[in-house]
């Protein structure tokens, strides 16, 4: 199944003409995140990282007029093993030029309804809503003008006692997490308009009740969160910003502060074109097209056994 | 007692949370790709036996509880409480009727059960799980009646009631099931 679904993968993008690419695993840096710790690797002397994702590569590749672009291969995260997760992953991520969000939520979804049409002979039902609906719809509340207190109160008030003084961001994660997530429809659900504090390298925009929201999108199979895309940042600057509010972050939650990329930050200062960006996760996609509910029975090798 | 992290969390585990020792039954780990990654943790009450669930954020640490599972002899109950022995040292525990509970059902003397300590006390005791016990008390049975498989009430020696087939009489020796208290046969001398 997995061999089947590589094929149709690579495919799928050579009949759209997206070019496949095959950056490094291993860098020197990495990704700043909060949330996203990466496997240190040393090198005689020297020491780098195995990368949670192609991203940044990828992004030097755009910047030098490459065009479309797939990846389709191994990215790494530590501490991350579950029934879901396993800290060496197969990732499908991909870049569209002059793409927004929407017409690439689009793609995903015929991408994935083919590989249920190719290999399990049906097609999952489709569903897009905003970020903001879910909330209003499970919770009643909007979680991008609702104020830190009333989040941590709804946290409480769901019986996450430990909640009351979390951030911002943390408690939507609790909230989407723990209440959203699982009552989410069967099939395939797009969530885009995330919240602005959860922009990661998406743009943002003031939507049409004027809250300032993120154009980045998520995409869940069966509740199961599947990819992540962004209708990406081009300001180097902002992006910079970005990054040293992640470290400081990071600083007050005690995590090491990460040097940033010096040549991503090269390459956007030149110019990275219009673009949307996702990362899929095929063994995750490969779970629901074998109907199974732990990612070790689609890995041939769990960590448990590597 | 030291503290455990979340990503030491396994199946057996035994925490201090709210004030009471649990002991870890299930944990999930949970993670929005880009988000906080939480446990979703089942754990059971070892004072009260419910069932509950907490979400930990990742990373965040608790108190083990110095509870300590040993298998022990039971001696005696003198009235007020069981008194269970330590095979090695000899050590003598006094447990209360709670920690004991339906357990008193099954005890008896000499047999070894294991007793769950906490901070050296008798918390619980679990029976071995096929226990001899004497019937002291069943209605006559009918020996023609066995072909039709029926059975009666007997009363052991412990004060359980078990069902039994109607051969049975007072003064047999049985094999019980202390997980289901249902009657696995005769005791083979």
């Amino acid at each position: 199944m997995r061999a089947e679904l590589f094929a149709y993968l690579r495919t799928f993008f050579a009949e759209q003409s997206v070019l496949e690419v095959d950056p490094p695993c291993l860098a020197a840096t990495t990704v700043t995140d909060l949330n996203i710790e990466s496997i240190k690797a040393q090198m005689g002397g020297a020491s780098g990282y195995l990368q949670t994702s192609p991203e940044f590569f990828m992004k030097r590749l755009l910047a030098s007029g490459l065009g479309d672009i797939y990846y389709l291969g191994k990215a790494f995260r530590d501490a991350e093993q579950g029934s879901r997760h396993n800290p060496e992953f197969t990732l499908l991520e991909w870049y569209r030029v002059d793409y927004d969000e929407y017409q690439l939520m689009a793609e995903v979804e015929s991408l994935v309804c083919g590989a249920f049409s190719r290999l399990r002979n049906s097609t999952p039902r489709v569903a897009r809503t905003s970020y903001g609906d879910c909330f209003e719809k499970s919770l009643q509340l909007d979680p991008h003008t609702a104020s830190l207190e009333v989040l941590q109160a709804t946290a409480v008030n769901q019986g996450y006692k430990d909640w009351a003084n979390e951030t911002r961001a943390n408690c939507l994660d609790l909230l989407f997490s723990e209440i959203i997530e699982p009552s989410l429809p069967k099939g395939l659900v797009f969530i885009y308009d995330y919240p602005a504090c959860q922009a990661a390298l998406a743009q943002t925009y003031q939507d049409e009740k004027g809250r300032l929201v993120s154009r980045r999108f998520e995409a869940f199979l069966d509740a199961v969160e599947l990819a992540n895309g962004y209708f990406e940042l081009r300001d180097a600057q902002q992006q910079n910003q970005r990054f040293n509010e992640d470290n400081r972050l990071r600083a007050r939650a005690k995590k090491p502060v990460m040097a940033t990329d010096k040549h991503l930050d090269r390459a956007m200062q030149v110019g990275l074109p219009s673009c949307s960006g996702v990362a899929l996760g095929v063994d995750r996609l490969l779970m629901q097209l074998c109907g199974v509910s732990s990612i070790n029975e689609v890995l041939a090798f769990p960590w448990e056994r590597c | 007692m030291g503290n455990y992290s979340t990503n030491e969390f396994r199946s057996g585990l035994k925490v201090m949370l709210d004030g009471d020792p649990c002991s870890i039954l299930d944990n999930e780990f949970v993670k929005p790709g880009k988000g906080q990654a939480f446990n979703r943790v089942k754990l059971r009450n070892l004072k009260t036996g419910r069932v509950l669930e907490k979400t930990f954020k990742s990373g965040e640490s608790i108190e083990g509880a110095d509870v300590l599972d040993m298998d022990m002899q039971y001696l005696y109950n003198d009235g007020d409480f069981w008194y269970f022995m330590e095979p090695d040292t000899f050590e003598q525990h006094q447990a209360t009727e709670t920690a004991v509970g339906d357990t008193q059902l099954w005890l008896k003397e000499q047999d070894t059960c294991m007793v769950t300590l906490y901070n050296g006390s008798p918390l619980s005791v679990t029976p071995p799980i096929h226990v001899e016990l004497e019937i002291v008390e069943t209605d006559p049975g009918l020996r023609g009646d066995t072909a039709q498989g029926g059975s009666k009430p007997a009363q052991l020696v412990t004060g359980a009631t078990v069902k039994v087939p109607l051969f049975l009489d007072q003064g047999d020796v049985i094999k019980v099931d202390t997980r289901t208290g249902e009657y696995q046969g005769r005791a083979k001398d």
